[in-house]
């Protein structure tokens, strides 16, 4: 059974969400790692680089498949998690901790309010199974 | 989630119950992965042991007194060499020269031989095979559900194997099988695979195929960290790509001949078979492409299908692509013009819109030492 920890918001294509204030840490959670398999590469935005919510924003890749990551929400990319580069596995070994991908400082944290609460998204798996 | 228009192996409810995750692979229901994982399954194949249930391949028997002949007519590679107790690698072309599929031949006698083809392609196989009875005396038979095949590969295959068996495996050589026991059950023990390992493949009546494979995870200390581990198609594939193994339907299809496909070594070309006209034409006029293998110089991965680009002309295509798990690059095979084919060849491959670096490297990428 995936582990969904109680304190983050999540997205229906199976990224979490832990706010600070108008930053948003993202990363892929322990659903979705699971899904993929062994991550061998994660390909990450700039920083800098401004996107739009549910807009693509990197990729991650497992020996099989390739797995688009979407930011759930509109800002820009202030620090990506640059350890990944040679450490992809630890997305699979920690999706909730070193295995975080991008912060975004937020334009509208009114779309946070569009995510998923840990039990929302635990209905949300149970209903994709 | 099980889709009931999904074939399945006899091993199908082992699969589940071993965690595989179940896939649709050409038709059959199959296991892409364990909870071990496809690196951790490749590895264990390349440094112990690894056990595949094969079972979905096609199997074909041609009997009879022409039974060498009609083959020989029918595939790439010369029959007439192989001696009873051998296999050999080979092709079924189309008289234009590109391929119906990839098979194994097994000799088990001048009037008995025995095809193993692919389990996508053997309605396929199996029709071209019988449109091309003629006046050819042999008597075909189409025996896939007649056998499960499982195959165990590795390094520590053969000292597994041998716990369960009176034949003495190490008398087998590469390429060559007999008929035995394993458990008790009548099989074929072929010393063949599709890995790049050591290792056999055993054929034997699908109803034993639970109690086989039991016993081989059993004999292979299955669930211990240095134990044989079940691998999934994902490994499967791995396997093979790092091996330079061709694939049907990415190295070799309806499109391709074997000649493009770095294959010459199995058409015999002075032996008559059908599309034997159209290789030797393409080797006397040149290939206009040819399979390279290469390795991602920078950060990515190719995917099949990928296209390929040099001097920022579009000049062929991605067949296989995928980390490699032993390796621990990033390799593949593809289509490129001959000119262009030596390795050490920087190309750019379009990675999903991003260009980056790969360069042409010498195949096979893994060959194990021996």
């Amino acid at each position: 059974m995936a582990n969904i920890p109680e304190e983050l918001k999540y997205s229906k294509d199976h990224e979490w969400v832990l706010v600070n204030g108008d930053t948003a840490t993202i990363g892929i959670t322990d659903y979705a790692q699971q899904s993929l398999g062994d991550v061998v590469y994660v390909e990450m935005p700039n920083e800098g680089d401004n996107f739009n919510a549910h807009d693509a924003f990197g990729s991650v890749e497992s020996v099989k498949a390739v797995s688009e990551i979407f930011t759930p929400v509109s800002g820009e990319v202030v620090e990506t998690n640059d350890d990944l580069n040679d450490t992809p596995e630890v997305v699979n070994d920690d999706p909730y901790g070193d295995g975080w991908m991008v912060r975004v400082k937020m334009d509208n944290e009114g779309e946070l309010d569009a995510l998923l609460s840990s039990e929302e998204y635990e209905e949300y798996l149970k209903s994709e199974e | 989630m099980t889709d009931q228009n999904l074939k399945k192996t006899p091993l199908n409810a082992v699969h589940r119950e071993l965690g595989g995750r179940m896939v649709n692979y050409e038709g059959w229901d199959m296991p892409v992965l364990y909870p071990a994982g496809t690196i951790a399954e490749h590895l264990r194949t390349r440094t112990r042991s690894g056990l595949f249930d094969v079972s979905h391949m096609g199997e074909i028997h041609v009997d009879g007194p022409d039974a060498i002949p009609f083959v020989n007519h029918l595939t790439t590679n010369d029959v007439t060499r192989l001696v009873d107790g051998q296999a050999h690698y080979s092709a079924l072309t189309y008289e234009n020269g590109t391929v119906v599929d990839d098979l194994l031949v097994y000799r088990f006698g001048p009037e008995r031989l025995f095809l193993v083809v692919n389990a996508g392609t053997q309605d396929k196989d199996w029709e071209w095979i019988a449109s091309h009875k003629g006046d050819f005396d042999v008597d075909l038979r189409k025996a896939s559900d007649d056998y499960c095949q499982i195959a165990i590969q590795g390094p520590d295959a053969l000292g597994i194997l041998q716990t369960l068996t009176d034949t003495q495996l190490a008398d087998i050589k590469y390429y060559h099988f007999t008929e035995g026991t394993v458990d008790g059950v009548h099989s074929i023990i072929s010393r063949t695979g599709y890995t790049g390992e050591d290792g056999f493949e055993i054929y034997a009546e699908p109803s034993r195929a639970g109690q086989l494979w039991g016993k081989m995870l059993e004999a292979g200390n299955y669930g211990s960290d240095e134990g044989i581990l079940p691998c999934g198609l994902a490994a499967r594939n791995t396997l093979r790509l790092e091996s330079s193994m061709s694939l049907y339907g990415h190295e070799i299809s309806d499109e391709i001949t074997p000649l493009e496909a770095k294959l010459g070594w199995i058409c015999k070309l002075n032996t008559e078979f059908i599309g034997c006209e159209a290789l030797k034409a393409q080797k006397a006029g040149g290939l206009e492409r040819t399979l390279v293998g290469f390795e991602m110089s920078e950060p990515g991965i190719a995917r099949d299908g990928f296209d390929v680009y040099s001097a920022g002309e579009k000049v062929g295509y991605v067949t296989s692509g995928s980390p490699a798990p032993f390796l621990k690059k990033n390799i593949g095979m593809a289509y490129v013009p001959p000119a262009i084919s030596g390795s050490g060849t920087a190309l750019k491959i379009d990675v999903r819109g991003r260009m980056v670096g790969a360069v042409i490297v010498p195949m096979p990428f893994y060959k194990r030492e021996r």
